[in-house]
């Protein structure tokens, strides 16, 4: 099959969504489907081979976090171009609702389109405006895809209809087997965040305000932050006597976040809200670190109601302090929690996901017709 | 004390008086004209909005362009607190809409484009321009009020200091200007 995926957040830039598509590429060149992606990007030599480059991505406050979209004529010609060069069978476009790429792929493309909603964000666009230049475009979509039930809520609520769902994929063998970094966890143990430190809603701030408590308790405990953002500020909210036992990576590579995962005893997930999914929690699952997170309902489903990591009550930093403390004083427990994750995340391997993937391309697939403008 | 004496004391007492009742007089002038300045500069972004709105509602551009438009355009109405941002963040949009090379083609010869355009133009000069002169009420403001005078005497009574608004309002992507002037303008 010839695949169009649509990437509407700057490729440059890691995030959730930029990896899914990577990695649903990637699963799906495996088995042999001929895949052309297209996405903002600020560097076009630093892109694989199967990614076109639609231009530079400027950053906007979007659905309560700052995205870099792309949009406007220039962009709508490239996504007209690639569509039309691609005489796709499938054009798979991602978070559609998003003002960028995939809107605008929606809107110049007819034949089959799939679409999936990564994101969940509670209907605040109260504009009379939005809706008529949404539904032109997506009503164009014929199917559509959810990682999530939040995401799946979401769909419902903007557009109506439904949507199949099927979960975000994680690279299990990628996660699987690594050195910790040097000198981690140590003696006294360690706790792991993996995450953008300024982004509010992945709960780095409940974690310091845990840290500071069971920090004091335990004299030799240290934490490990990895994610980009700015140090200072982190380190500002983190009392002195603590300081050299917050550890700060910044935005690591991909390698030494597969490290960072099994450097620690406990990770810790505390996002507050909006996470659909929870890519991250995924990979720990499949580096098989014992983690703590907050029970969104989301990381609840994921980690089966808590038989695959502990849950804590979301934002509450004294319950995730009292659970990390358990874990750490419980070699047996950790054990179990990492084998149980372990068997928990091959359901969201990409081997195993892309292959519902393509029985939704099949489904929207008509007798012969490929893609034209 | 001897009745010329007196009469000077009078005297100068009716001048410090006189004097401190201008000097109030001259605060609450500037006040009134900060205010004043404030409507305009708060219709002028208004009206910008409503123009980033019509724009967006209009079909002329794309989709993405669009609904990026509209949510910028509402949350800079809505904001409060962040109102600086979010009007900046409007600014950039509509930059980084019209600051591309294809917008020409994409517009021309489209029913209404070039009215709508031109109505953008000139919101965003009206934006310029009450900001300008709004900022500039509020420095005189601020000091007139930082005066000794003013302070001690507490002339300007419970009025709350004024604040500069400070935004991006630049419409052509920098060096793109070629018009000699610092207002704002559409790009070609």
């Amino acid at each position: 099959m010839r695949i169009g995926l649509v990437c509407p957040y700057s490729w440059d830039v890691p995030g959730g969504v930029q990896e899914h598509i990577r990695d649903l590429a990637e699963a799906l060149i495996d088995l042999g489907h001929e895949v052309s992606v297209i996405s903002p990007a600020d560097d076009d030599d630093a892109l694989p081979d199967y990614v076109v480059p639609a231009g530079r991505a400027v950053a906007f406050p979007y659905n309560g976090s700052v995205a870099r979209l792309a949009f406007g004529p220039l962009s709508a010609n490239r996504v007209r171009k690639w569509v039309r060069d691609g005489n796709f069978d499938v054009l798979h476009v991602h978070e559609p609702a998003a003002p960028s790429l995939s809107l605008l792929a929606c809107w110049v493309a007819d034949g089959p389109i799939v679409a999936t909603m990564h994101g969940a964000n509670p209907r605040s666009r109260a504009l009379h405006v939005a809706e008529p230049i949404l539904r032109s475009a997506l009503e164009k979509i014929s199917g559509r895809i959810a990682v999530s039930e939040a995401a799946r809520t979401t769909l419902v609520e903007h557009l109506g209809g439904d949507a199949v769902l099927i979960p975000n994929g994680v690279n299990v063998s990628r996660f699987a087997k690594a050195e910790p970094l040097p000198g981690w966890p140590g003696e006294g143990g360690a706790i792991g965040f993996l995450g953008r430190m300024d982004e509010p809603r992945k709960g780095l701030s409940v974690l310091l305000r845990a840290f500071e408590v069971i920090g004091r308790q335990r004299p030799g405990l240290r934490l490990l932050i990895a994610g980009p953002g700015d140090a200072e500020e982190v380190t500002a909210k983190v009392p002195a006597e603590l300081r050299d036992r917050v550890v700060l990576l910044g935005q690591v590579s991909e390698p030494v976040k597969v490290q960072v995962y099994h450097s620690v005893d406990v990770f810790c997930a505390p996002n507050t809200g909006g996470e659909s999914f929870g890519v991250v929690l995924a990979e720990a699952m499949a580096a098989g670190a014992p983690i703590v997170a907050s029970d969104l309902d989301a990381f609840r489903r994921v980690l089966r109601g808590g038989r695959a990591g502990e849950l804590f009550e979301n934002g509450n930093a004294d319950d995730l302090a009292a659970a990390i403390g358990r874990l750490l004083d419980d070699p047996a427990r950790r054990a179990e929690l990492s084998a149980a994750a372990c068997a928990a995340v091959r359901d969201y391997d990409w081997q195993t996901i892309v292959r519902d993937v393509v029985k939704v391309y099949e489904a929207v697939l008509p007798t012969a017709a490929a893609i034209a403008l | 004390m001897s009745t010329p004496a007196l009469l000077t004391t009078i005297a100068v007492i009716a001048v410090i008086s006189v004097y401190i009742s201008w000097r109030a007089g001259r605060l609450d002038r500037m006040h009134a004209r900060l205010e004043a300045a404030r409507a305009s500069l708060d219709a002028a972004l208004v009206r910008r909005s409503s123009v980033a709105l019509e724009l967006a509602s209009s079909g002329l551009l794309d989709p993405a362009a669009s609904l990026l438009l509209a949510d910028l355009a509402h949350d800079a109405r809505s904001a409060s607190a962040g109102r600086e941002l979010a009007e900046s963040d409007l600014t950039r949009a509509l930059r980084a809409v019209f600051s591309q090379p294809e917008v020409g083609a994409s517009l021309l010869g489209r029913e209404g484009a070039d009215e709508l355009l031109a109505e953008l133009e000139s919101t965003a000069h009206q934006v310029f321009l009450a900001r300008k002169f709004y900022n500039s009420a509020v420095a005189a403001t601020v000091a007139a009020r930082r005066r000794w005078l003013a302070r001690v005497l507490r002339l300007a009574g419970g009025a709350p200091m004024p604040e500069f608004f400070e935004i991006d309002d630049t419409l052509a992507p920098a060096g793109m200007d070629d018009q000699g002037t610092d207002m704002p303008h559409l790009s070609g």
